[in-house]
């Protein structure tokens, strides 16, 4: 993924450079003061379109005191903690598997024309849609969830495991033969950490995933969690509310894979700065 | 007679599915011996590498090594690959205690092998740096290192230093140079260049361009120590190279009859 590239140092940027660098942030505010207005505006204005309608829409004004009285509340807390734990379960399972079966499937033949047929039919259908057969299978809706959060974050994370072993270099695994390792070490200590830059990016994908596909199953048969929360707000009809459960979704999501990216970054100190090298 | 040679090839022969690769190659290496093996890219130079390692058995003929054919890789033959294929993820000391975690050494011994190592390679005091904070040169001679704490009877190398600029090259080769009077472990080193096959070695094996056969061996009778790298102006030095050049570029092995007879006797 391309990072920005951090600015020189400011000494040697030219002044009309740097005026355009504060000048491009500041159109960027504009414009998404100018949405926020549009927002407002709209809302305010019960704006009808034909197609697309304004009238139960709740202006950002709203949304934002009915966040603070959220964040203000307790119920805030037991959301997003019953949405966090179900969160941590499936999709720490689903990593758990996912690097397991993905090491066996890269790096043995058999392992995988065992596992692959399974999984390669199942890979296509989206966790959603498993949503009505968990709720059958699984005795509580608890665990149901729990499972759709499983399924959606397993296959991001067991083909970017299988992506890496796969291009782990030869000469490393060579090497290590030649050195004396078994088969054992072979895995733990180099195959391993040498696809580890793979699997972060997987662990990373799968950890978006698992938040979506646990949303929706919050919305269908869950008590409690932010996905719950948001649907409730609709059927009570406190709409500024759904506004807040969609910003905290997007909040939680995007905080949960930039924890783990940060993490996975630090984890594997050698990945960021292997291209300017070769 | 010299005593029983350390490896031992006899006839040996190498296919990849109909494409012979080594036609009937045979040659014997002694202990302490450092021998390069020069040949056209194509000719079997990294296959026969490959065999001698373990990571391939020959199709057919005889491949010993201390008498006994090999089958496996295993630390008496290790091999260092060009650019130094390291764990980017070990530091330079943690790269040379590989092979010394993997026989379960104590921690207490292997920081001293490794210690020690370091030392040797010219790496003393950069034991805590990973393969990302090293140069090119550097991350070489961790790779040599890591080799040398696994303490091989034949160290295997590809091509390992084609990848530095030319003072890192003969700096690594005169430091090559100094671990072999160092630990007297036998080289096989494969290269394209005739300089410093040259150099390092006491035999030169050119290969041939097709067939996969010698076409001919030299013998270097250089003054040693060499380490100092003054004799790379010896006329002896440039003589030999010259020939070999001669050689390679005839690449017919009637042109070199004399040492090739003299090679296999
Ligand atoms: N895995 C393989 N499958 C089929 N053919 C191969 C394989 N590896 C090498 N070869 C062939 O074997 C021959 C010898 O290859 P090898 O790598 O030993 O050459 P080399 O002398 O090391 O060349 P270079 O100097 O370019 O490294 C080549 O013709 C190559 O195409
Ligand atoms: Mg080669």
């Amino acid at each position: 993924m391309a990072r920005p590239r951090p600015l020189p140092s400011g000494r040697s940027v030219p002044d009309t450079a740097r005026f355009a660098g504060v000048g491009r942030w500041l159109l960027r505010a504009a414009s998404l003061g100018v949405c926020l207005l549009a927002w407002q505006a709209a809302a305010q204005l019960r704006l009808d379109l034909g197609i697309v309608t304004f009238r139960n829409v709740p202006p950002p004004v709203e949304v934002a005191q009915a966040g603070i009285e959220l964040l203000q509340s307790s119920k805030l807390f037991d959301h997003v903690t019953s949405s966090l734990s179900r969160v941590f379960a499936g999709y720490g399972l689903a990593a758990l598997a996912g690097v397991m079966l993905g090491l066996a499937v890269g790096r043995s033949r058999l392992a995988g024309d065992v596992l692959m047929p399974p999984l390669e039919i199942l890979r296509p259908i989206p966790a959603v849609a498993w949503i009505p057969l968990a709720v059958l299978m699984f005795p509580s809706s608890e665990l149901s969830m729990i499972f759709i959060t499983f399924t959606g974050a397993l296959f991001p994370i067991l083909l970017s495991t299988i992506h890496g072993v796969e291009n782990v270099d030869p000469r490393l695994v060579a090497s290590a033969r030649s050195l004396g390792a078994g088969w054992g070490a072979i895995l733990r200590e180099v195959v391993l950490p040498a696809a580890a830059p793979s699997i972060v990016t997987g662990l990373a994908i799968g950890m978006g995933t698992s938040w979506f596909c646990l949303v929706t199953a919050e919305m269908i048969s869950g008590q409690y969690g932010i996905g719950y929360y948001t649907w409730e707000s609709y059927t009570l009809q406190n709409y500024p509310d759904i506004v807040v459960g969609m910003v905290l979704i997007g909040l939680m999501g995007m905080g949960s894979s930039a924890l783990l990216r940060r993490a996975g970054a630090r984890l594997t100190p050698w990945h960021s700065t292997d291209e300017a090298r070769r | 007679m010299a005593p029983a040679p350390l490896l031992e090839a006899v006839d040996v022969s190498f296919t990849y599915g109909a494409s012979t690769v080594l036609d009937r190659v045979s040659f014997t290496l002694g202990s302490s011996e450092v021998v390069s093996l020069l040949g056209p890219s194509g000719c079997g130079k990294t296959t026969l590498l490959n065999l001698i390692a373990g990571f391939r058995q020959p199709s057919s003929g005889r491949l010993l090594f201390d008498g006994a054919p090999i089958t496996a890789p295993g630390p008496e033959r290790a091999v260092v690959f060009q650019s130094g294929a390291l764990f980017d993820w070990l530091t330079a000391r943690q790269n040379i205690e590989f092979s010394l975690s993997c026989r379960g050494v104590a921690k207490a011994e292997r920081r001293d092998v490794s210690e020690h190592v370091l030392e040797l390679v010219g790496l003393k005091g950069a034991g805590g740096l990973y393969p990302y904070e090293m140069s090119g040169g550097m991350r070489q001679r961790v790779g040599v290192g890591r080799v040398i704490a696994a303490r091989p009877r034949i160290m295997l190398m590809d091509e390992p230093f084609a990848a530095v600029d030319v003072q890192t090259r003969e700096a690594l080769q005169e430091e090559l140079l100094r671990i072999h009077a160092a630990t007297r472990c036998t080289i096989v080193f494969v290269t394209h260049s005739i300089e410093e096959a040259v150099f390092l070695s006491n035999r030169v094996f050119v290969l041939a361009k097709r067939g996969g056969t010698f076409d001919a061996a030299f013998d270097v009778a250089l003054p040693a120590p060499r380490w100092d790298g003054l004799n790379r102006l010896d006329p002896e030095f440039l003589r030999l190279r010259e020939r070999i050049y001669l050689t390679m570029k005839a690449g017919s092995p009637a042109a070199t009859t004399g040492a090739r007879a003299h090679a296999l006797t």
